[in-house]
């Protein structure tokens, strides 16, 4: 039978993927923001988990304002990426030290 | 028995599917596997009996924000071999890091395993009603308790929408719109136009 075990593995595991992608492609800002949505993808996971576990709603409630605000942070994100092509022509994140800090 | 069958088949399926994300060598490849983890996310969210979370992965998450990065991973010209150049200088970090941070959480798994985890007990004013579907239950509780925190939300993705507009608007100088009538009008055939009479076989001297 399924427990709540497997779940918090899974979502572990998607947690420690999502960290390693941020390592790995340090260097592609499109790749990066991608890993972030696979970490909030965990969290939702094991939000959704806990509540359909507990019986309680709330869990599942918060995963939809995670999800809004995973959303609101992509559209951001990929705004302020195709500003910076723009004007620089690239994407390498090892560039973005323009203000020197 | 299915249902144990199906979980394992979604899990493998999404941990799979979220390391071909990130060592996909194509950032296009890295979106559409990025997708599989989601239709997978929302499979095993479906089997916990979320079915109206799971609904909203796939419309939001596929429908909505894997199609915005597939729009910009395609519409900017992007030379990726250059960006990867980092990447096995990074493995062996990324690796070590990761495996502590897996280590961690395992070892929280193992005593959480070690005393039976208390789930604590729901204080029932928010479980799912009786004879409701889950979706009608979750409108319950989020158009009373969390009505706040629900315009909230619309909030954050009004300021997200005006925000992104804002950012990647620009004026164009020049092109469509920049008619000048006045100019069109005082245009006259003498200025325009020159006469010529050219020699036959020796073409036209502008």
């Amino acid at each position: 039978m399924i427990g709540i075990e497997h779940y918090i593995v899974v979502s572990a595991m998607l947690f420690v993927l999502g960290v390693l992608g941020i390592f790995l492609n340090r260097k592609n800002i499109i790749v990066i923001l991608m890993a972030i949505e696979l970490i909030l993808l965990s969290v939702n996971i094991q939000l959704v988990a806990f509540s359909a576990f507990l019986g309680d709603l709330v869990g599942q409630v918060f995963a939809m304002f995670v999800l809004t605000v995973a959303a609101a942070e992509a559209a951001i994100g990929l705004a302020i990426l195709v500003i910076y092509f723009r004007g620089r022509g690239t994407i390498a994140v090892d560039d973005v030290d323009r203000l020197k800090g | 028995m299915i249902q144990t069958l199906a979980f394992y088949l979604f899990a493998a399926l999404v941990i799979a599917s979220a390391v071909m994300v990130i060592m996909a060598r194509n950032p296009v490849h890295s979106v559409l596997w990025l997708i599989l983890a989601f239709f997978n996310a929302a499979g095993l969210m479906v089997l916990v009996g979320a079915e109206f979370i799971a609904a909203l992965l796939v419309i939001v998450y596929v429908g909505a924000v894997a199609v915005l990065f597939l729009f910009v991973v395609m519409m900017l010209d992007i030379d990726f071999a250059e960006l990867r150049a980092g990447f096995v200088k990074n493995f062996p970090l990324g690796i070590i890091i990761a495996l502590i941070l897996a280590a961690e959480l395992i070892f929280g798994i193992g005593a959480y395993q070690a005393g039976r985890i208390e789930l604590g007990v729901a204080s029932g004013a928010t479980s799912p009603i009786l004879d409701a579907s889950n979706t009608a239950s979750i409108g319950a509780v989020l158009f009373s308790d969390y009505l706040f925190l629900f315009e909230a939300a619309g909030l954050v993705l009004l300021i997200a929408m005006i925000g992104a507009i804002v950012l990647t608007h620009r004026k164009r100088p020049g092109g469509r719109g920049q008619q000048n009538i006045t100019k069109q009008v005082r245009r006259n055939p003498n200025e325009a136009t020159v006469m010529k009479q050219p020699i036959v076989g020796e073409g036209v001297e502008l």
